[in-house]
């Protein structure tokens, strides 16, 4: 961690939606940072810097975004940042902010994320197709199912494991009124039957494509210390990158998601992430990332990610609750997806969590972001507590 | 000079982007498509123009009361000025050379942006009084007006037509809503050096690979460096076009691609003999039902072979004996 | 604030028919600035990238820059869709922070293969100005006029700017415009955007910068004379230019005085001005005296602007001096934005 502690001190989130039509691009960016604002008690003239993390900007036709934002988000005047790292941008965004804070740099940041994929189309913005380059024929999925194929192979996972997923999350969005899906009579039958798209993945085991933004307000300890906020404590914070492809990779078990996951909890001080986090939000697109992230975050040996799915313990009333806000696999406004996992963990630290409030013992909660080929990631740990050393 | 090794690209997004404007942003457009010229007061109660949502200065939500809004112009003066010598057909408003200006409309405490048409440089200055001049068949854009034209001593602003494209039914045009924006950027991409020898390597039915200088790994279609040390792959190394398919899915998805075989069709990683990576391909010539890991295969090569990835067309079994999970576990 | 230096630089100028892919393009700008940096891969604690999807035609520009850094194993690493002049500044804060004590910083684009002016169009509110198309010329010599008229100036201050900023580019090497010319022959030219001529315009650049900046111990261990970045700060205004005012840069001079440029003498100054009249606007809001501080001795971003990397070569080219002995005190400074929207300035010194 840096010299100086940090800790969220506002969360805002907007409605997650296949459109938010009722909205201009401004305005759905500044419904979530609204809301991080009145949580955390302050007004514009309080933030020090504003960060702003998205996805590929051929999504919306607009280049560098934090231009025509700085108005909407309270910046004129003021820093303002833009982060683009893939899928795992809205962590590394949180973690650019916070760390603006950890230097002593400022005292309060806001940091926003977000997507408005209904202006275009998600599968074409992932995969414009370029002159010289291989040419995707499988799409998104199709880059990912094979991965899929080799856990369970190297694993021995039964083929009902994702759609376990996939239930248990949508089951969790209920109870989330933000969520994207909301699918009241979600079971493993319908899982089962829905459409076979890239085979071993069903429709149901796939994330939806969103409309939303999350925003997160960053204080320092004084700042925090003053504020009548509840806190989350950031307990660590780390990034790692890979490249794409290479001799040798193991691709279902990325390294840099091994070191980066090593890195953190060596700063957060954890021994055993399964005992010693009351809940994680982890970056799962596809349900059958629940298994492999399990292994790769160190929450059982390899080979046993799926046996703890199976066993219910990552269920909201399991022994290690992941994804209780419903994960990726309820809404997906893919820029600001990383950073609803940040921010849901930090959730559920401050108690704020409404009705999928997990019970709190440690404290501790896990917030996971991945991108690119499975290349790309960074986690934080917040907790209720201030960080003792 | 034309050169095959460099491709035209666009980059479009197919039918426009679709922008929901919010409702603050649909008054001014609803404005425009009735004729009009809004302005929204700032929170030190300028008004500005075109209405923005948020206060340029203190960032407060704007336009939330049907007072903020103020009508401004249609004339205006001209703050500043820039001359467009060789305007961009389809992008600029008009396709002659004209001015682009920023006009204090009456009225306004700020400046709009738009187009003079006046004829040369010599057309326009500063100071300069100017007028709308409007679209007939107007949407609910900035466009609806088509630019601006100076106005002569004493000359009133002629007001806009009336539209030319309202509903025929009775239905009520409710507010605006969105818009559609649809452009395209036009770019020139290089292949490459390493992409060059490995579709130059296509056309005569060969993989080409690269050797990372450090570590004997052989990248097929390298990118020019290895990527584990950025060292660049400049060896150049021929590899077999067989492999085996290390793992792979089955598409049931229709149109994802141009290049896309009728569904299902599986898309593999194939791991070609003397290579260290993966590679994507199709696999074919067998029931998809039939591919598993492991699975050895061939590169089915076009009969007409170029310097395109096409030349392979796809992978088909071999029939020979698959071959261990050993020999590929560690690319998984 | 712990003391951080910028202790090595390369940049490149690709010839603009250069058949180079991005990977190739970076590749030598990243070994010749770590060469140059006396660290090794190993001891890089961050690295991070500044590039523009819309720059190179496609989504993830910066994936390509990871196979380049050589990421095996994986490295602590971000990126900004800005100029890389803001890596920099996301690099030194992760130093502030005690947990990294040195960071590569790199930047790239390929400007040739599209058409920047419109490219850049697209940074524009998407609802009320995109649909008109103004490109950054365009919009530039809307500033240039306001500034000239305010100031009761002629377009002779602008050929002088062009004019030194061509003679000075001759001594750098990925410069893309430099030679003798006089004013009255840049006069003499035809106007491409009333009142700016092409002289007035920055000439494009495809190309790459990288640095390594490195913090107390570590950039004494390595370099003989550190440019210590001794203060850093940016600043962002309004996105409609109607509500701006364009006669000045107010938020390079909010940065400025932030980063403390007017505490002390400026021995040189690299201003990202990619079009002459914007060299004057930055020179007055930091309050820089021509006759006493050395104005672009690289020649700017006009006399070659490879978008991405230009903010951070003005990083390079002062620490350059600085390193040297040429110069003791220096600002770099980088912009972002139509009309210099978003501007980022930072004073360096020698010890």
């Amino acid at each position: 961690m840096g010299k100086e502690l940090a800790a969220v001190i506002g969360v805002g989130q907007t409605q997650h939606r296949s459109a938010r039509k009722d909205v201009s691009m401004a305005g759905l960016v500044r419904e979530a940072a609204m809301e991080a604002l009145e949580e955390a008690q302050m007004t514009w003239k309080d933030i020090d810097a504003v960060v702003i993390g998205k996805a590929p900007d051929m999504f919306e036709g607009i280049a560098m975004p934090e231009l025509y934002l700085a108005d909407a988000l309270g910046a004129v005047g003021k820093p303002m940042m833009r982060v683009h790292t893939a899928g795992s941008v809205g962590g590394s965004t949180t973690i650019v902010a916070t760390k603006l804070v950890t230097s002593g740099v400022h005292k309060r940041v806001l940091t926003v994320s977000y997507e408005k994929q209904s202006e275009s189309n998600a599968t074409w913005g992932l995969s414009v197709p370029m002159p010289f380059q291989a040419p995707l024929v499988a799409g998104a999925g199709g880059f990912f199912a094979p991965l899929i194929r080799a856990y369970m192979h190297r694993s021995g996972a039964p083929r009902h494991i994702g759609h376990l997923v996939a239930v248990k999350d949508r089951r969790a969005a209920l109870r989330n009124p933000k969520a994207h899906l909301h699918i009241p009579d979600i079971d493993l039958k319908m899982v089962e039957e829905s459409f076979m798209l890239w085979d071993p993945i069903r429709y149901l085991d796939t994330c939806p494509s969103s409309d939303g933004a999350m925003a997160l307000v960053i204080g320092s300890e004084d700042v925090a210390d003053a504020s009548e906020s509840p806190k989350a404590w950031v307990h660590g914070m780390a990034m790692r990158s890979e490249p794409t492809m290479f001799a040798r990779r193991d691709q279902v078990s990325p390294l840099a998601g091994k070191q980066c996951a090593k890195d953190l909890y060596a700063q957060a001080g954890i021994s055993d992430p399964r005992a010693e986090f009351d809940a994680a939000e982890v970056y799962v697109p596809f349900s059958w990332f629940e298994p492999m992230w399990l292994e790769n975050l160190g929450f059982c040996p390899e080979g046993d990610g799926w046996k703890l799915t199976e066993s219910g313990a990552t269920a909201p009333d399991g022994d290690i609750p992941w994804n209780p806000s419903g994960g990726v696999l309820s809404s997906n406004p893919i820029g600001a997806s990383g950073m609803v996992r940040f921010g849901e963990a930090a959730q559920q630290v401050r108690g704020c969590a409404g009705d999928y409030q997990v019970e709190l013992k440690t404290g501790k909660a896990l917030g996971h972001a991945y991108g690119g080929g499975s290349q790309f990631f960074s986690m934080w740990v917040v907790g209720r507590d201030k960080p003792t050393s | 000079m034309t050169n095959t090794f460099t491709a035209e690209h666009a980059l479009e997004y197919p039918g426009g982007y679709t922008r929901s404007v919010g409702p603050v942003l649909g008054r001014f457009l609803t404005g425009l498509r009735d004729g009009t010229i809004l302005g929204v007061r700032g929170r030190d109660g300028r008004v500005i123009v075109p209405v923005q949502e948020y206060d340029p200065v203190t960032s407060d939500a704007l336009g939330g009361r049907d007072d903020d809004y103020v009508e401004v112009g249609p004339a205006g003066r001209v703050i500043t000025w820039s001359w467009v010598a060789q305007p961009r057909p389809g992008k600029h408003p008009l396709e002659r050379p004209f001015a682009f200006a920023l006009i204090r409309l009456d009225g306004a405490d700020t400046t709009l942006l738009h187009a003079v048409d006046c004829g040369s440089p010599e057309g326009i200055a500063t100071g300069v009084r100017v007028a709308p001049r409007w679209r007939s068949d107007r949407v609910g854009k900035i466009t609806d007006i088509e630019c601006f034209i100076v106005m002569a001593d004493g000359e009133q602003p002629t007001p806009a037509p009336a539209r030319t494209n309202v509903p025929d039914d009775d239905t009520e045009e409710g507010p605006v809503t969105g818009m559609n924006s649809a452009f395209r950027l036009e770019y020139k991409i290089p292949a490459g050096a390493a992409t060059r020898r490995y579709l130059n390597g296509l056309a005569e039915g060969k993989i080409i690979g690269g050797r990372a200088p450090s570590s004997d790994d052989v990248y097929a279609a390298s990118r020019g460096t290895d990527p584990k040390t950025g060292e660049p792959t400049s060896i150049e190394v021929e590899i077999a076009d067989t492999g085996c398919v290390t793992t792979f899915c089955i598409v049931n998805i229709p149109g994802l691609s141009e290049l896309a075989p009728e569904i299902p069709y599986v898309s593999a990683q194939i791991l070609l003999d003397g290579a260290d990576n993966m590679m994507f391909g199709l696999i074919r010539g067998c029931d998809v039902d039939d591919v598993h890991m492991g699975m050895r295969v061939k590169a089915k090569w076009a009969d007409e072979l170029k310097a395109d990835h096409r030349s392979i067309l796809y992978w088909e079994p071999t029939g020979e004996p698959d071959a261990p999970y050993e020999h590929y576990k560690d690319n998984l | 604030m712990r003391d951080v230096a910028v202790i090595s630089f390369a940049a490149s100028g690709v010839p603009r028919e250069s058949e180079s892919n991005e990977v190739e393009i970076i590749v030598p700008v990243l070994r010749e600035a770590m060469a140059s940096s006396g660290l090794t891969k190993d001891e890089i604690g961050f690295v991070c990238s500044g590039s523009l999807d819309y720059l190179f035609g496609g989504p993830f520009a910066f994936v390509a820059g990871v196979d380049a850094v050589g990421a095996v194993p994986p490295i602590r690493e971000s990126h900004v869709e800005m100029d890389s002049a803001w890596a920099l500044y996301e690099a030194w804060t992760y130093i502030q922070t005690g947990e990294v004590d040195s960071a590569l910083i790199y930047g790239f684009s390929k400007g040739s293969i599209g058409d920047v002016h419109e490219i850049l169009t697209m940074q524009t509110d998407p609802y009320n100005l995109l649909p008109l198309w103004p490109s950054a010329t365009d919009m530039a010599a809307l500033q240039a006029r306001a500034f000239l008229e305010a100031n009761d100036l002629d377009e002779r201050v602008l050929a002088e700017v062009a004019a030194r900023s061509m003679a000075n580019a001759k001594s750098t090497p990925y410069a893309t415009r430099a030679g003798d010319v006089t004013v009255e022959s840049l006069l003499a030219a035809p106007k491409v955007a009333d009142p700016l001529r092409a002289a007035d315009i920055f000439a494009g650049s495809d190309g790459a910068a990288a640095i390594v900046i490195a913090a107390d111990d570590v950039a004494r261990r390595v370099c003989k004379r550190p440019a210590w970045i001794r203060g850093m700060d940016h600043r962002i205004e309004a996105h409609n230019l109607g509500v701006r005012d364009l006669t000045r840069s107010e938020s390079t001079a909010l940065a400025g005085a932030a980063a403390g440029a007017l505490r002390g003498k400026v021995d040189v100054a690299e201003l990202h001005a990619q079009f002459s009249h914007e060299e004057l606007l930055i020179a007055a809001a930091l309050g820089l005296d021509p006759s006493t501080t050395s104005i672009n001795p690289s020649g700017g971003a006009l006399a070659g602007n490879c978008l991405m990397a230009a903010g951070l070569e003005r990083f390079g080219e002062v620490a350059k001096r600085i390193w040297a002995g040429e110069a003791d005190r220096g600002i770099a400074h980088a912009t972002s934005g139509p009309c210099l929207q978003q501007n980022l300035v930072a004073v360096l010194e020698g010890e």
